[in-house]
């Protein structure tokens, strides 16, 4: 079961909520002082995230210094039953940041020092404003970096990545922001402060960080994280081949697993995303029919051994071009095309869908073809950027929003394509997050019994539904009773949809 | 209660419910009956009729950990999963598998390498213990300085819930953070919120080659341990990539030092030259056979004894030990450890006088607790268990985790009693 939105796919959220109540605004102000935000033009900053085509304007933003202040914050909107949503630097790409109506939004960029570096025990304490790259860039130094590494690496904050378990291309052999983050200080929805995990690694109870850690913001609000850090390896070496083909690509993946290595990454474009990366940062990317960018780091002589493997392979699979970058600013080249891909789209259309899908990688092959197959039958052109040794797809439909029904059409296509990737035994994202916009695939992928057990996580955190409530899942479950009756969604009440 | 036993016969047969029997008691409480289902709906099933009974249920795999817990509150139904033992899939292609609870380490292992790949875990006893067991204790050995814990490495999970449902989250892909990440929920809370039927794990390649180094320190008093200690934080600090970093030590033994290197033949030799230019200081000795499987031998002998398993900064480690050290000289109590280098550890304290014991681990918990580590028993005898949380403290997660037990399990009928704070 699923919510269709009967108005149009961009939803028309109302545009003039209710105002929050003078006296509220005013003990809001009494906490943050000038980090109250009820200006209309000002908050139009606030009404989306990555996400662009859902846009609410919420009633209010806060923006908060510290720990006491968050808490301050949550038990006025408790008392108040008003609706909060956290947000980082706002460049998620599910809506998981995405205002609620009536709600207010807790933008915690303020709260963005690192607190903490404690280099003998590989530890890292942040505020969750704290950008992704510049822990990083702060223990770099020593020798040591931080491993989720997004794509919007630069920008992004922890505490997004907190909230969504943000991957990225090393993930494969790293581990997601899941496996990085030892603990957490959390302000409930119910405003008291509460310490999950540890500095020590198995915390006796619960493995509550485990799962707060991709909560989507429903389950309160991080205000201090402690994250582990790795030491940066010996020798990091990222191996270019250009194939005709990206099933020649995806031959030669199979080869360098089945050949029992766990390279730090292995990242496959075809040809339409090579155009736009070039097009866009001049990477200097072969022009081929699939791209596949293999990083194997380590010590000296192990990465030597296996950066020849890896290249015999490609070379038996079909590779014509093969380059091995080996110092930092020859990697960072390469990198650039890669991680520039989804904005390079700009260059080649002028509206694009990215999509976040996971099949099992042996089903690369079959799901590329039909993807092929469902693009030349809608049209519309299909770029394909993945990481391919965990078998994240990251599909850019290209579309061109001023021709009528195109954006319709575009959007049909990539939720088509999501379910090809449920049909093959994977999953609707694989680190985008589900959020706003991948809700109603949820009872695609589960079955209700599932989805029911999962929110009695949400009854023990959040039984009152006010922080990011309407998110990750298709219906709300009610919390008061062990099986809630069916809660018809505030936009079904309103006309706006309905259930199919 | 007999509608109950009748309930139960009829659904999973009169040859997998009998009557429990002395081996089947947990701290001393003796269930009434042990029911073995035979598929994930039994167990749904199973539960939801005892739910309905109130019977308090005590879910087993292999039975290696029974004795890890508080003592339970009650016991009706030993619900034992002996007969879930399938391994469902192995997608070598995709490095994932799916396996029943019941099924053991050793035979999933076993079917795991025929294509060459493991599930990157050493638990204890795997000849013996069950997915579901190891899983439900959160089990995990020297690999995971290298390969992280069971949260590391599921990736999905079928829960049987009191009230007959079967629920799944997760699913085969290894990248997947659709919904909440119930598989580490289930991870570690010994059957506290529902018993698991089928796990999914990733997997990883057997290694080709694998080399281990050992050192000894001369001396067992607060310079070894330091010693000991800061050779530990300098292979962590280096580049090499370690699969086990292992400290041992005890009252009868000066501190040794495990390194484990897997790979290629060329990059172990490479890293054990650095090693050996590394721990120039100590003396490199022969290393005992099944070193990486030392932490088992904590648990036999035949002297009283508690075994606990510790957390702690890994910084912590040399101080920890000498503090051990203290505390049992002082009380005239032998000692074992086996430490893993991420800051884990099991400890082995011997003594026929429960006092001194109990005074021992209330110093050591209070202090690993004030650093931010932890100190669980697993192993003791009853009058201490009695006598304090065998887990430790939870400090103000415990209202929370409370709550979440209430959610998943609202008349307490699963495991009561032997999880943290008598949950």
């Amino acid at each position: 079961m699923g919510l269709l939105i009967l108005d149009d796919p961009i939803t028309r959220w109302p545009d003039h909520p209710m105002p929050l109540e003078a006296r509220t605004l005013e003990q809001f102000r009494a906490v943050v002082g000038r980090g109250l935000i009820t200006e209309a033009s000002q908050l139009h900053t606030y009404e989306c995230d990555g996400l662009t085509n859902f846009r609410v304007l919420p009633q209010a933003v806060l923006l908060p210094t510290s720990t006491a202040e968050v808490q301050a914050i949550v038990r006025i909107c408790q008392r108040e039953k008003i609706p909060f949503v956290a947000r980082g630097s706002g460049t998620g790409l599910s809506g998981g940041a995405l205002p609620v109506d009536r709600g207010v939004v807790i933008s915690l960029a303020r709260m963005n020092r690192i607190l903490e570096v404690d280099l003998p025990n590989a530890r890292v304490v942040v505020e969750p404003g704290v950008i992704n790259s510049d822990v990083t860039q702060r223990v770099a130094p020593h020798g040591y970096f931080y491993a989720p590494d997004p794509s919007s690496q630069s920008v992004c904050s922890i505490g997004g990545n907190v909230a969504e378990n943000s991957g990225g291309a090393h993930c494969l052999k790293y581990g997601f922001t899941t496996t990085h983050v030892l603990g957490l200080e959390v302000v409930l929805p119910d405003g008291s402060i509460v310490h999950l995990g540890s500095r020590a690694v198995d915390c006796p109870g619960y493995d509550l960080p485990g799962i707060f850690v991709g909560s989507e913001g429903t389950l309160g609000i991080a205000t201090k994280i402690i994250l582990r850090i790795l030491k940066k390896p010996a020798v990091i070496q990222t191996l270019l081949a250009a194939f005709n083909s990206t099933t020649e690509a995806g031959a030669a993946v199979s080869g360098i697993i089945g050949a029992g290595m766990l390279p730090a990454a292995i990242e496959m474009m075809d040809n339409l995303a090579i155009q736009a990366a070039e097009a866009s940062v001049h990477a200097g990317y072969p022009n081929c029919g699939g791209l596949l960018l293999v990083e194997i780091d380590g010590p000296a002589a192990e990465v030597a051994y296996l950066i020849d493997e890896v290249s015999r392979i490609c070379t038996q699979c079909g590779a014509w071009e093969i380059r091995v970058a080996q110092s930092d600013a020859e990697r960072a080249v390469v990198w650039k095309g890669r991680k520039a891909a989804f904005a390079a789209m700009g260059r080649i259309s002028p509206n694009y869908i990215v999509q976040d899908g996971v099949i099992p990688r042996t089903a690369l092959p079959m799901v590329l073809s039909e993807i092929e197959r469902m693009s030349a039958a809608e049209g519309l052109r299909v770029a394909n950027v993945f990481h391919a040794g965990d078998g994240n797809l990251h599909p850019l439909v290209l579309y061109d929003r001023r021709i009528a029904g195109q954006e319709e059409r575009a959007m049909e296509l990539s939720i088509n394509i999501l379910r090809l990737c449920v049909k093959c035994g994977g999953s609707i994202t694989g680190e985008h997050g589900v959020g706003e916009e991948k809700k109603m695939m949820m009872g695609e992928m589960f079955a209700e019994p599932d989805l029911e057990t999962m929110q009695l996580v949400r009854c023990a955190f959040d039984p009152e539904h006010l922080s990011n409530p309407g998110k990750v899942f298709p219906r709300t479950r009610l919390c008061a009773e062990r099986t809630g009756p069916y809660q018809p969604h505030p936009l079904e009440v309103s006309g706006v949809a309905q259930f199919f | 209660m007999d509608a109950a036993w009748s309930d139960l016969r009829a659904l999973v047969g009169a040859e997998h419910l009998r009557a429990a029997t002395m081996e089947d008691a947990v701290d001393g409480i003796l269930p009434e009956m042990v029911v073995e289902p035979g598929n994930a709906e039994e167990v749904a099933s199973v539960l939801k009729i005892a739910t309905a009974a109130s019977l308090a249920i005590i879910p087993r795999g292999g039975a290696t950990r029974m004795a890890w817990g508080n003592p339970p509150d009650g016991g009706g139904l030993i619900l034992s999963t002996r007969r879930l033992n399938r391994i469902v899939e192995h997608a070598w292609g995709d490095m994932t598998a799916t396996v029943e609870a019941g099924c053991t380490f050793q035979q999933f292992q076993q079917t795991l390498a025929e294509h060459g790949q493991r599930l990157a875990l050493d638990p204890l006893w795997p000849d013996q213990a069950t997915i579901g067991g190891i899983l439900a204790t959160n089990d995990s050995g020297p690999l995971r300085v290298r390969f992280g814990s069971l949260r590391d490495l599921i990736i999905g999970i079928t829960l049987a819930l009191p009230d007959g449902t079967l629920a799944k989250s997760g699913g085969k892909v290894v990248k997947n953070v659709a919904g909440y990440d119930l598989p580490k929920l289930a991870t570690g809370s010994l059957g506290t919120l529902g018993i698991i039927t089928q796990a999914i794990f990733r997997l990883h390649p057997v290694p080709r080659e694998t080399r281990t180094l050992s050192f000894s320190v001369p001396d067992s008093g607060p310079s070894g341990a330091a010693s000991m200690n800061a050779l530990v934080l300098a292979i962590q600090d280096c580049n090499m990539v370690p699969t086990g970093v292992q400290m041992r030590a005890g009252s009868s033994l000066t501190p040794e030092l495990d390194v484990r290197f897997e790979g290629t033949a060329t990059g172990c030799e490479a890293q054990m030259e650095q090693t050996l230019r590394m721990a120039s200081g100590a003396r490199c000795i022969d290393s005992p056979a099944d070193v990486w499987n030392a932490r088992s031998t904590l648990w036999s002998g035949t002297e009283p004894s508690i075994v606990c398993k510790f957390s702690l900064l890994p910084a912590d480690l040399g101080t920890f030990a000498d503090l051990i050290r203290q505390a049992s000289e002082r009380l005239r109590l032998p000692w074992r450890f086996v430490a893993q280098a991420v800051g884990v550890g099991h400890l082995r304290i011997e003594g026929p006088d429960a006092p001194a014991l109990l005074d021992a681990v209330q110093q050591l918990r209070q202090n690993l607790e004030s650093r931010g580590g932890s100190f669980s028993i697993l192993r003791a005898p009853l009058e201490i268990k009695s006598q304090m949380d065998v887990w430790g403290s939870a400090g103000d997660a415990l209202p929370l985790m409370r709550s979440i037990k209430a959610q998943f399990d609202p008349t307490g009928v699963l495991n009561p009693g032997r999880f943290i704070g008598g949950i």
